[in-house]
Parts: C-alpha cells; sequence; structure tokens
C-alpha cells in the first residue's frame, strides 16, 4: 500500500464523526472606523515605518522625499510613471536582476494591492508595479505608494479583495513594517533580513 | 558542518525540571520573557470586540477538516499539482526524511537553507541531511542561535527564549566564523546589533542557496496555496531566492478555503507574537512562472497524526496552529522552561500532543508529559482554537495510568488508597495532622520539604511542599474555641459557629 493509500485509510477508520453545526462565523466581516485612513496611518507608524499622505500631484515629490538618501533604486515593470521623481537612478529588472545586483540596489518602488487599516498592513500580489517577489526583499528600502481607496478596515475585506489574485494563482506578500525580530528577550528589534526601511505614500483624493 | 543535537534520551520531566529550577539565570530569562509577551498579548487581543467569536470560528473550521479530512486532503493535492507543484505522501518521520534527502541529492546540493519549522524539528530532518553529508542552514534568528550554540530549542515560536543577550552575544562571537562570516570583534549585546550580525552571516547563504526547505503555516484546499507567516524576512529569502522549494507540511495544516483565512490572520499573530500582525506573511501556489522557485515540493506527512485523530478527546489537539500562546501563560513552563519537556513541543501543549503522537505506555519520559501541569486552566482561556487542554491531560493521565496496570498497585494508586481512608474520618485526619506537625526533622530551613523517605519521595522528588504548621486548624479551633479565646483579638470580630464534628 503507498504511503498516500495507507494514511487516507487511517484517517478512514479513526471514523472522525462531521460536526453536527456549520461553522459559526458571527465575527466581524466589515470592521467600522470613525477615520479608515488615519488608523492606517497610525498603525503603520506603530511599526516604526514613516507615511506621508499626498493628494494624488503631490505622488512624486512624496516618492522623492522618501528616497532621498537612496542612491540606485529598482522600479519594477507597471509602475505607473507619472509617479517617478525626476533626476533617479533607475535599474529595471528586464532581464530579470541577479540576486547579488539586487544586493547592490538602495530601494526599491512599487504600488500595493491592499492597505488594511486595523492592523498596519500592505499587500502585494507582485502584479504590474509590484514585480518578483525578491525586489521587495533584498534591498534595504522598500517604499511602497498606495491609494486610499485600497485601504479597507480589516482582514476579512482584505482577504475577499486578495482572493481573485489568490485563485488566479498570483503569489502574496504581506508586510507589516519593516523586517523585525523578537528572538532575543522577546523584545521587537527592526531590520533583520527584509528591508529595514519601510516608507509608505498614501495617495488620497484632491478635497477640491 | 554543525551536528544537531536532538531530544533523544532526554529525562522524564520531574528529572529535568528540577535541573532548571535550579538555573536561576534560565529562570529569569524565560520569566522576563513570557511575563513581557503575556502582556503584549492582552493588550493586542482587547481591541478586538469579536475575538471569542474568531476563537470559535477557528475551532469549527479545524474540526470541520477533521470531520472531511479525506476529501479535503485529496482536494489539497489536486489543487497543488494542478499549480506545478509534486506532492509526496510521508507515514513517518524516516519517510518525510527519505523524500527530502533524495530530492536535495537529486540536485547535487552540499548545503541547503531552512525556514523554521516545527514538522521538520518533529522528523529531526537536520540530523536525516547531516548523514547525508548536506549542510542544513537554520535561517531564524532563535533557530540560528539555537545551532550555532549547540544548543536544544526551548520554545516553539522562539526557540532561545532561555538564552539573554549576553549570551547570544557570546555564541555569535565564538560560533559565526567556524560556519561562514565571522562576528565582527567588537560585536556589542544589543538586540539590534545582534540582528545586524546575523543579517549579515547569512546574506551571503541565502544568495548562494539553491535548494530551501520550509515548513507552512496554513495549506487552502480549494486552491493549493500554501502560507509562512514570520517575521524577519528569512522566510521570504528562502521561500523566494533559491530554484527549488520543499515544504514539509503536516497533513493538519489544512484549511477548506481561502477566507477561511480571514479568521486564522487575526488571531494567529496576536496569539503567537502578541502583534496586531506579524512582519511577512508569504502566500504561493504551486510554481510561479518567472518568480520565485520553478520546482515546488510539499510533503504530507503523517507521523502520529492520524493516531491523534484516532483519540475522540485528544483529536482536538490537531487543531494547533503552533501559536505557542500557552506556554506563555503556563505557569510550569514559566518555571521550567522548555527543555525539561523532552520535545519539540513544549509546554502545555507539548504534553498532550507528544505523548498521542509517540503513544504512551512506551516510555518513561512521554509518560511523565502529561503530569507535568497543575491544570489551572490558562492555557485553554487562550488558546486561540480552543483546545481544551486541561481535558486532554486529565483524559491522557487515564491512559498513563491503565498502561501501568497489571502488576503489583503504584505508589499513586497506594498514596490514594491511603488519602480516602484518611479524609473518611476527622479523627484519623487530625490524629495524621498532628503527627505530620511533629515531623520537624523533615522540615528545611526555608520550612519547605525538600524529600521525604520512599514511597512518597515518589511526590517529594519532584516538588518541594511547604512544611505543616506546628499547629494544624482543626486543633487550634478546638483549643481556641473557633478563635474567641484566641489572645490579643477583639472577641467581636469572631462570628462563633460549629465546630468541627
Amino acid at each position: 500500500m503507498s504511503a498516500r493509500e495507507q494514511i487516507l485509510a487511517r484517517i478512514r477508520s479513526a471514523q472522525v464523526p462531521a460536526p453536527a453545526t456549520g461553522i459559526r462565523r458571527d465575527y466581524s466581516h466589515v470592521r467600522e472606523h470613525d477615520d479608515r485612513l488615519a488608523l492606517f496611518v497610525a498603525r503603520v507608524q506603530d511599526y516604526k515605518a514613516t507615511v506621508i499622505r499626498t493628494p494624488p500631484d503631490g505622488v512624486a515629490a512624496a516618492v522623492a522625499k522618501c528616497l532621498v538618501d537612496a542612491r540606485q533604486v529598482v522600479i519594477p515593470p507597471g509602475f505607473d510613471p507619472s509617479w517617478v521623481p525626476e533626476g533617479l537612478d533607475i535599474v529595471g529588472d528586464q532581464p530579470p536582476l541577479s540576486a547579488s545586483e539586487l544586493d547592490g540596489v538602495d530601494a526599491v518602488l512599487t504600488c500595493a494591492m491592499v492597505g488594511i487599516a486595523e492592523t498596519g498592513t500592505i499587500v502585494l500580489d507582485h502584479t504590474a508595479g509590484m514585480g518578483r517577489r525578491t525586489l521587495t526583499l533584498v534591498p534595504d528600502m522598500h517604499v511602497c505608494v498606495l491609494t486610499a481607496d485600497q485601504v479597507v478596515g480589516d482582514v476579512p475585506e482584505a482577504v475577499a479583495r486578495l482572493s481573485a489574485s489568490v485563485k488566479s494563482g498570483r503569489p502574496l506578500t504581506w508586510i507589516s513594517g519593516g523586517s523585525a525580530t523578537v528572538d532575543i528577550e522577546l523584545s521587537r528589534v527592526e531590520g533583520v533580513h527584509g528591508p529595514r526601511t519601510l516608507r509608505v505614500v498614501l495617495v488620497e483624493p484632491s478635497t477640491t | 558542518m554543525i551536528a544537531t543535537r536532538t531530544f533523544v534520551g532526554m529525562p522524564p520531566f520531574p528529572v529535568g525540571a528540577k535541573k532548571a529550577l535550579a538555573d536561576s539565570q534560565l529562570r529569569a530569562n524565560i520569566a522576563g520573557a513570557t511575563q513581557t509577551i503575556r502582556a503584549k498579548r492582552a493588550r493586542v487581543v482587547a481591541e478586538l470586540d469579536d475575538f471569542e467569536q474568531l476563537r470559535a470560528a477557528a475551532a469549527d473550521i479545524k474540526d470541520e477538516v477533521l470531520g472531511g479530512f479525506v476529501g479535503y486532503l485529496q482536494q489539497a493535492e489536486a489543487s497543488l499539482t494542478a499549480a506545478g507543484a509534486t506532492v509526496h505522501w510521508a507515514r513517518d518521520a524516516a519517510e518525510a526524511n527519505q523524500i527530502v534527502v533524495g530530492i536535495a541529492r537529486g540536485h547535487k546540493v552540499d548545503e541547503v537553507v531552512k525556514v523554521k519549522s516545527m514538522a521538520t524539528q518533529e522528523i529531526e530532518l537536520n540530523v536525516a541531511l547531516e548523514a547525508a553529508g548536506i549542510a542544513a542552514w537554520e535561517t531564524d534568528l532563535a533557530e540560528l542561535i539555537v545551532q550555532l550554540g549547540d544548543d536544544l530549542p526551548s520554545h516553539i515560536l522562539v526557540p532561545a527564549i532561555h538564552r539573554n543577550r549576553s549570551e547570544v552575544r557570546e555564541i555569535f562571537l565564538r560560533e559565526m566564523g567556524k560556519v561562514g562570516m565571522a562576528a565582527d570583534g567588537d560585536l556589542s549585546d544589543e538586540p539590534a546589533e545582534l540582528a545586524g550580525a546575523a543579517r549579515r552571516h547569512l546574506r551571503e547563504k541565502f544568495l548562494r542557496a539553491k535548494v530551501a526547505i520550509s515548513g507552512a503555516n496554513f495549506l487552502v484546499a480549494e486552491t493549493g496555496t500554501l502560507v509562512v507567516v514570520e517575521s524577519e524576512g528569512n522566510g521570504r529569502m528562502c521561500l523566494t531566492l533559491p530554484e527549488v522549494l520543499i515544504s514539509v507540511v503536516g497533513i493538519e495544516k489544512i484549511v477548506p478555503t481561502w477566507a477561511d483565512l480571514e479568521v486564522f490572520m487575526q488571531l494567529l499573530p496576536r496569539s503567537a507574537t502578541g502583534e496586531r500582525m506579524n512582519p511577512y506573511t508569504s502566500t504561493w501556489t504551486g510554481v510561479t512562472p518567472g518568480d520565485g522557485p520553478q520546482e515546488v515540493h510539499v510533503v504530507l506527512i503523517d507521523n502520529g497524526r492520524t493516531k491523534v485523530l484516532a483519540d475522540p478527546v485528544g483529536r482536538q489537539a490537531l487543531r494547533c496552529i503552533r501559536c505557542s500562546a500557552c506556554m506563555n501563560v503556563c505557569p510550569v513552563y514559566e518555571r521550567t522552561g522548555g527543555h525539561a519537556y523532552g520535545s519539540v513541543y513544549p509546554g502545555p501543549i507539548g504534553a498532550i500532543l507528544t505523548p498521542m503522537l509517540r503513544g504512551v505506555g512506551v516510555d518513561a519520559q512521554t509518560d511523565s508529559l502529561p503530569f507535568a501541569s497543575s491544570l489551572c486552566g490558562a492555557c485553554y482561556e487562550v488558546c486561540p482554537v480552543l483546545i481544551n487542554i486541561p481535558e486532554v491531560l486529565i483524559h491522557l493521565r487515564e491512559q498513563v495510568v491503565d498502561s501501568h496496570r497489571g502488576g503489583v498497585p503504584g505508589a499513586l494508586q497506594a498514596a490514594m488508597t491511603g488519602a480516602s481512608w484518611t479524609f473518611g474520618g476527622g479523627r484519623r485526619l487530625a490524629a495524621l495532622q498532628t503527627l505530620a506537625g511533629l515531623s520537624s526533622a523533615v522540615i528545611g530551613r526555608r520550612g519547605l520539604i525538600g524529600r521525604l523517605p520512599a514511597p512518597l519521595s515518589r511526590w517529594t522528588d519532584a516538588r518541594d511542599l511547604p512544611a505543616p504548621p506546628r499547629e494544624s486548624f482543626r486543633k487550634w479551633w478546638t483549643r481556641t474555641d473557633g478563635g474567641l479565646k484566641e489572645t490579643g483579638l477583639p472577641a467581636e470580630r469572631h462570628h462563633p459557629g460549629r465546630g468541627p464534628k
């Protein structure tokens, strides 16, 4: 008998009854916040990441401010060119950069798919403007542009929005602050293997 | 290469506990760390008004999987295969190790990088890889500390919780240079600097690795999606840079649908590190063309899980999402640390999971684990998937006792018989208490009884007893007429009632 058949046979012989009642799902599916964007900003800042709020015509300037201490920046294909400030030393990812080449780049500039206010999380599904997964991992600084309509209240709304990406086989990266560890005396220390600096640009509709 | 230590041949819990309790540095490290994390957890849990509903949903989702296990496993296998992954099945640790070593050998590598994984700890994969001449580099900071320190993990989430910063510094200075990039000689014991040393040490290993090995926190049956929840980014490095990825996944890691993660992604980070969200979570579905490993293997392991499943009381332990909240609140774990449990799964969950995975009645070490608890129930109160650990502990104690029946009654049974005789009559109890009060010869200087002669030594070998008072309550009641004749106290504060018969 193959391992597969034997494991399945062991499970059948355990005769586990199906639960009598269905799955209780009376938790909040939508979390209402008085000011969703303000909460998102505060929660991202809790992770010691920087957030700049800007109207649509100020994105390039905000990005420039974030990248002020970076010499060379990798920008993945599909990133909105109107968000890219003048005068950057830009590296493309076509053909794909090797891991060592990426290690020599100072920063990466991407957009994102979803932001989560309650947890201060940004999620990338690595489609246009977000690049391969290693692009946002190896460089030491990640600058991420997110629009206000991408920010949801909490995890269930994010999981729903990400469903189509997952079902079409896209990988996801959920990012909550910079790389960190609690492995020494359980105190949170920023900066291990991922980017040590995370800067988020939040694009809000103009009030006029 | 580093020779990995294992838990084989560890002593029973009381022996390990006694050793741990005598180590004041260890006790200070563990107490400090668990207090920190308990406070953090309580704060972020209190922020959600539906945390209890989330726990109930999580328990139900996991029970749903166990109730339809065969179907969900077949669905997961089909989804993974359709997404370009190769699925392997392993009945036990040896079979799982053989599969992983075989894949690594097929790629002619002499090293692999590893993401922290309880499943690979459980099957002692590193030992098997070393035997095959393949170095397994642990890349999680705590796992690195354990590996470099020739040590054993003592916590499922923070395996080096028993080490403080100055011990970590010493290990890094002494060992890093032997297996790769050395730490700077002027390294301080600041956690940020220590993390920086690990970053530099491991980066060259990440950049050159061809094969990575991971576990998974969840496997979504509907889509074949694997999920790794982490903090440092070492997971992301291993999951995206190498050409080949092998994930070793316990069959109970399944959740039915993608949407079910909305529950677990709220519960796990809060229960584990006390954060609203962990820094990084990676999800991937088989092979992604042009992004990450182009050869993806998933090894589904049983290794005792179907034995747990066959136990109607114990099977709830298969809901476990390895968050470690139970050990962080456990008064026993807080005092002994993880090594005393002699198992990769320490603390309350380990005290039930290890005996069920290994089977009771086989060795004294395993049989000691269900007794490594005061049954206070704190673990059940925090468990995000509502595992009633005290219930399973009592159930397993029965099994251990039953497995030792059939010969001369053990000391435990003799003591219980004695207790029922004593408590059965008030005068017998009074007489015995008088006797205990007079036995000052056995009472130590701190007012503790350290050791009693056999068969009572079975009890005192594991515990120090507070010494009985010189006068029992019953004698005090009789002498003072229920406190009325106590000198120096106003009589009106006392309410004479019926004395003991």
